[in-house]
């Protein structure tokens, strides 16, 4: 019972905890650039308003379009809640093992795209039809990447996988390498940063989620930019736990827990200060170019599964 | 009821389509009445059907009889066990909801110019050879029936055969289909002489050489594939299944090309045995090959039949992706894992049965409301048919293999059994396994992105026609028939505990041993190899999303605050009005896919400029590679070898005595 309270606490705090990791990277990213910026707070204040805010709505607007910014947004609290934050003794991991994570985020991204296709306007379409393409070619890589972890460990439950990696050594395993070359490139991707995507451009010729989400406004749009800063943090956080998997708690214990909460937040911090430097020293890439720069992540990712089976099994 | 009744239900239900078949050709004068009357008894075998198929899986049972029909030395040996009472089931459910679906469907027949006794007769026939396929235990009756299901399904194929596009596909899909059924006598051809009779049982006692049992298996599984729809044996699917009537071309999509699968694992597991794992490899990369081509030939159609069509391609690969692993676990001694690749691939089945059956019935309807085949002139159907809508919803989550729903637990268990690879300690299967497993989740992504385009494109958006516009929501029936679909799917997703438990007992039946730790958690959850392995909890992953939706819509609509919405135009950039074909059209949505892969289509794009009274043009054709270099060539190659033999062809009795004087001679110096 304690291990579902806790897995329900920490869900609230993740989705909480969230705008704020929004905010930090966008803030530093300000001060790397020389300009002023919003405090890290700002996006708390953003969703505040937003969600008070009245909601209009297209006329051509169907029940889709109103009931894909619940399902998008509770579909990415439910792909947190499996996710081992500060302690691997989680009960709700093993409802879903990474397959189904992967499952969860493919299921976000149909309602997502279905809801930019749904005002029929130029904008929403393109947007949806860039989304699935980026997204169809980074999924066979994050599912390779997961994969190679998973037959490290031999299971794809993440509370495994993770207990499983903290108790390696520390020796340069090549697959994780490749692996986690990989994935990091994938969630770069996937959550919408530069060079495939750029958060905070309005640009019609080369947004990618903005384009999708143009049409929403009020409580509507907070939820959908609320579920893309979830998405942010979750890939953040599977980048920290999977690739540098010391800190998190192995026990419930509150010493080990709130040990975990400091060393997990600390690495979540310094990872979204290293994407705000990346997203400075370096441009967008055109859309046609982004399919070798995720044929290169899905390259890594099949040479970690191959070293793997190749060099490691046996 | 006990199930040792099952093989008489299943007899009747038999019975049932028989009578569906001959009955209204008694009633011509009441069209209607008469087409009623035969949908009434399909859905009655269809429920004895499926009844009989649960039965014998839910007991554990097998039973034989042998029917004193057929020649004097070779009778009917039929037999129902938990295998094909599988797939029975599988052929049960999909012909009672076509049967539902049917009476209102056919309705836009009546008066026209092909008669509906044509229509009610061969579906029944072909239902029945579909069901005596599955009951068949001896290779005679097994091939009759066969043919019987192919010969039955071309006349439905080219039941509108005004169109000169329908006869040609219903004649490359009958040409096939003959070809296939060669391939499958000779399979049996090789058993056989191995073997002192034609049933099974005594095939299954045959003791064949490793060569021969190759061979066997080679010809059975080209004569299967060639059924199954797989590439590069696929060419005649896309092109038959659009032009049948849509609830012809469910039962064709999702039951005849498992029918195919029964037929090749039966001869492969059963009939065959001692698998060798080159023939896993085999299967494996074919189903992997099946499975990307089939996708990525599915997203840039324009017709949504043919999609449709093509994306059972891209399924059926799924399930010979997880038949190939089997196969490899199997020949390694590894069985346990075996049975879960093959159960994985059997659960598939039923899925695939499930939506897209509910993806054609959708179609149909959308068709007939909107009265366009082409995606490109339709939209907003959402509007317009809300019913169907939602059920088309359903079965595209399915299809693009997402959770909770079915589609999403066979690609799970699929993924779990490749990911076992590493027991098998062999450098070539250590890489082929990886890299199937990547196609696999390529090919997920893609059926995504192209079930997105398909529900976006016809259901969301403006109308971009204006019979799309003024479309109604269907008849009951119609309705009925894709709700009940729905909701299997929904179940099968749910409850997947209970669907491995219950299908267990296959692999048990043909190899041994099936997977004892698939409930070690409780029945919530479903832990194929063991608990620490893996785990899915689909209920509670429901809950947790009906949970969390609950929580946020409750915070985000307080009781005491107003939480109205304001309709307004759409936001025009202030340029004026917008019309419906400024929106993202099919052909827009796939092109930056159709970009990236171009290398594996024909493509001819044309841009014709502008020109007085007339705005530019843009034309699109999007050929199948196989077809245009495989294909094509033989059949010219055919054609040239046709025009030579027919200098002997001289129009002269006497020559032609003489033709069939010199042959007796030469057989009679062959024989003697």
């Amino acid at each position: 019972m304690t291990g579902w309270i806790f897995a329900i606490v920490q869900t609230l705090c993740v989705v909480l905890f969230a705008p704020f990791m929004a905010g930090w990277i966008k803030w530093l990213k300000c001060k790397l650039q020389n300009r002023q910026g919003p405090a890290p707070w700002q996006p708390y204040q953003d969703l505040l308003k937003l969600s008070k805010k009245e909601v209009l709505l297209a006329i051509t607007a169907s029940p889709i379009f109103r009931a894909a910014p619940y399902v998008v947004f509770s579909v990415t609290v439910v792909a947190i809640s499996v996710v081992p934050v500060v302690s691997v003794q989680l009960p709700t991991s093993a409802l879903a093992d990474v397959i189904v994570l992967v499952g969860f985020l493919a299921l976000a991204r149909f309602f997502l795209t279905l809801a930019g296709m749904d005002i029929g306007t130029a904008f929403g379409g393109m947007g949806s039809s860039r989304e699935v393409t980026i997204s169809s070619l980074a999924e066979p890589a994050l599912l390779l990447a997961f994969f190679t972890v998973s037959m490290n460990a031999s299971s794809t439950n993440l509370s495994t996988v993770i207990s499983h990696l903290t108790q390696y050594d520390f020796i340069l395993y090549p697959s994780l390498i490749f692996s986690s070359m990989g994935f990091i490139l994938v969630a770069i991707a996937e959550t919408g940063r530069i060079p495939i995507d750029n958060p905070a451009t309005h640009l019609e010729l080369t947004m990618i989620h903005e384009a999708m989400i143009l049409e929403y406004s009020g409580r509507h749009l907070a939820l959908m930019e609320w579920a893309a800063m979830l998405k942010l943090t979750l890939y953040a956080i599977l980048i920290v736990n999977l690739v540098t998997p010391w800190g998190v708690a192995m026990t419930l214990d509150t010493g080990d827990i709130l040990i975990g909460i400091v060393i997990v937040t600390g690495k979540l911090l310094i990872l979204g200060a290293l994407l705000a430097v990346a997203e400075t020293v370096q441009a967008k890439l055109r859309l046609f170019r982004a399919p070798q720069y995720l044929g290169l992540a899905f390259i890594l990712s099949l040479l970690g599964m191959m070293s793997h089976i190749i060099l490691e099994v046996g | 009821m006990n199930a040792s009744m099952s093989l008489a239900i299943a007899q009747s239900a038999v019975l049932f389509t028989l009578l569906s078949a001959i009955l209204p050709l008694f009633l011509t004068r009441k069209p209607l009445l008469s087409a009623r009357f035969s949908f009434l008894l399909l859905g009655l075998s269809g429920v004895a059907a499926s009844w009989a198929g649960a039965m014998t899986l839910l007991a554990n049972h097998a039973e034989q009889v042998v029917l004193p029909i057929g020649l004097p030395w070779l009778h009917v040996v039929l037999r129902i066990d938990p295998l094909s009472g599988f797939f029975l089931c599988i052929v049960g459910l999909i012909t009672f909801t076509a049967a539902c679906y049917g009476p209102a469907y056919v309705q836009e027949y009546i008066g026209g110019s092909h008669p509906l006794g044509t229509l009610t007769f061969f579906t029944g026939l072909f239902i029945c050879g579909m069901m005596l396929v599955l009951l068949a235990a001896d290779a005679f009756s097994f091939m009759i029936a066969w043919e019987l299901m192919s010969v039955a399904s071309y006349f439905l194929v080219v039941y509108q055969h005004h169109q000169a596009e329908n006869r040609s596909a219903a004649f490359i899909y009958l040409l096939m289909a003959v070809v296939g059924g060669a391939f499958i006598l000779l399979a049996y051809g090789v058993l056989a002489g191995f073997s002192d009779s034609f049933t099974f049982a005594a095939m299954a006692a045959a003791d064949l050489s490793p060569t021969w049992a190759t061979i066997a298996f080679l010809l059975a599984f080209i004569g299967f594939g060639m059924k199954a729809g797989i590439v590069p044996l696929h060419v005649w699917l896309p092109q038959a299944h659009p032009v049948a009537p849509s609830h012809i071309s469910a039962l064709m999509s999702g039951v005849m090309l498992k029918v195919a699968i029964y037929g090749f694992i039966r001869f492969v597991y059963e009939l065959l045995g001692g698998i060798q794992w080159q023939w896993g490899v085999l299967v494996l990369l074919i189903g992997a090959a099946s499975a990307v081509l089939g996708v990525l030939y599915a997203l840039v159609q324009n017709d949504l039949k043919r999609l449709l069509a093509y994306s059972s391609v891209e399924n059926i690969g799924i399930v010979y992706i997880g038949l190939g692993l089997s196969m490899i676990f199997h020949a390694t001694g590894h069985t346990e894992i075996a049975a879960l690749a093959l159960i994985a691939a059997l659960y598939h089945c039923l899925n695939h049965a499930l939506f897209k059956g509910l993806l054609f019935l959708g179609a149909g309807a959308v068709l007939q409301q909107s009265q366009q085949h082409d995606m490109e002139k339709m939209g907003g159907l959402i509007r317009r048919m809300p019913v169907t809508a939602v059920c088309f919803l359903v079965g595209c989550i399915s299809i693009s293999a997402l959770p909770p729903f079915n589609g999403f637990v066979s690609e799970w268990l699929t993924f779990q059994a490749a990911l076992q690879g590493t027991v098998l300690r062999s450098g070539i299967l250590g890489a082929i396994i990886p890299v199937a497993s990547a196609m696999l989740a390529l090919t997920g992504a893609l059926a995504l992105a192209c079930f997105v385009k398909v529900y976006g494109i016809i259901f969301l958006g403006r109308p971009r026609s204006p019979q799309a516009a003024e479309a109604q929501e269907t008849a009951f029936g119609m309705r009925f028939a894709q709700i009940t679909l729905a909701l299997l799917c929904l179940g099968f997703g749910i409850f997947p505990t209970w669907v491995v438990h219950t299908i267990n007992v296959i692999p048990e039946h043909l190899m041994g041993i099936g997977l004892s730790r698939a409930a070690d958690n409780g029945w919530l959850w479903l832990t194929p190899i063991g608990k620490q392995t893996a785990s899915y909890g689909a209920l509670a992953v429901l809950f947790g999303l009906l949970l969390s939706w609950l929580v946020v819509y409750f915070f985000l609509h307080p009781l005491r605050r107003d939480n109205r919405i304001r309709t307004t135009t759409v936001w025009d950039c202030g340029f004026g009005p917008l019309s419906p074909r400024m929106q993202y059209t099919s052909s827009s949505f796939s092109m930056p896919i159709r970009r990236i892969f171009s290398f594996l289509w024909f493509i001819v794009e044309k841009i014709k400029p502008a020109e007085q009274g007339k705005g530019p043009r843009y034309s699109l054709q999007i050929g199948d590679w196989i077809w245009l270099t495989i294909y094509l060539p033989i059949g010219k190659f055919i054609l040239k070898l046709a025009e030579r033999t027919s200098r002997i062809q001289g129009g002269n009795l006497r020559v032609y005595l003489s033709y069939s004087f010199f042959t007796l001679l030469f057989l009679l110096w062959v024989i003697v």
